[in-house]
């Protein structure tokens, strides 16, 4: 399937893009852990589609801008997990996952 | 409108309405579910683009892990029906001033700049390709990143279960 004639990587980019600030402003508004766990996860995966789609566009005869995906897919994992383990701890600690209580490092 | 255009419109309209909703969703279960969604989006972009490999991982480790990782801190750290505090205006309106802005910045770079996209004849996206290369210590082999991730994915394994285990009394 030849995509290039069909769809300009500017489209890509540019949904890249937008979902990239979606997820920078899950990361704003929300006080809750968790989601600000998932806007980071949407700000990894618009990363991933850049280089997925200059993969394909641009060098489609090397397959740096793949394993780059995967690389990236790989780290996220391993932040989720860790991400996760000390979000249990925190609530553990303080019975709640809101990043407005929990200060007492703060000062 | 041709086949692709058609399904690449499709799956853009759902990636920006599911990760808005995920985004903006008070109840923080369905906030997770609406992320899936946008991550099998992603993979159906994926296999688009011809890389079949990476659309199925982005399937089993995002939609299979990630997500039911979030799901299940979730169920462990709040009440199923308890419903998020609504954002504050001041951090809204930041949130709001600081995407704009950006987006507008990015928008035009990217339409601006001239791509030559290139016509050289693409690799091939089968396994055999991707493993040679992946475990390949020649010139375009990925043997070094692909043993740091591993190092890496074990020293996290390691790390969260020492975070998460309960303390000894």
């Amino acid at each position: 399937m030849n995509l290039q004639s069909e769809i300009p990587l500017e489209y890509m980019i540019v949904l890249s893009t937008a979902v990239f600030f979606i997820g920078l402003v899950g990361v704003v508004i929300r006080r809750n852990l968790i989601t600000m766990l998932m806007g980071i996860e949407l700000m990894l995966n618009a990363v991933n589609i850049n280089f997925v789609a200059f993969n394909h566009y641009l060098f489609p005869h090397r397959l740096e801008g793949h394993f780059f995906a995967l690389i990236v897919m790989a780290i996220a994992a391993a932040e989720a997990a860790v991400a996760i383990a000390l979000i249990i701890n925190i609530y553990r600690k303080f019975s709640t996952v809101s990043v407005d209580d929990v200060d007492e490092l703060k000062y | 409108m041709s086949g692709p255009k058609i399904i690449f419109f499709i799956l853009a309209a759902a990636i920006l309405v599911f990760s808005v909703m995920s985004i903006f969703s008070r109840r923080i279960l369905r906030a997770a579910i609406y992320l899936l969604f946008v991550l099998v989006s992603m993979a159906g972009l994926y296999y688009m683009m011809n890389f079949q490999f990476l659309a199925a991982v982005q399937l089993i480790l995002y939609a299979g892990g990630i997500v039911v990782l979030i799901i299940f801190s979730i169920l462990l750290t709040s009440q199923i029906n308890s419903t998020l505090d609504p954002p504050r205006k001041s951090h809204l309106l930041l949130g709001a001033v600081t995407s704009v802005l950006g987006l507008i910045l990015g928008a035009t770079t990217i339409l601006k700049y001239s791509f030559q996209a290139s016509a050289s004849a693409p690799i091939g996206t089968d396994m055999r390709t991707i493993g040679r290369h992946l475990l390949g210590t020649g010139a375009e082999g990925y043997a070094l990143p692909f043993e740091v991730i591993t190092v890496l994915l074990l020293a996290a394994l390691v790390g969260s279960i020492l975070i998460a285990r309960k303390p000894k009394v």
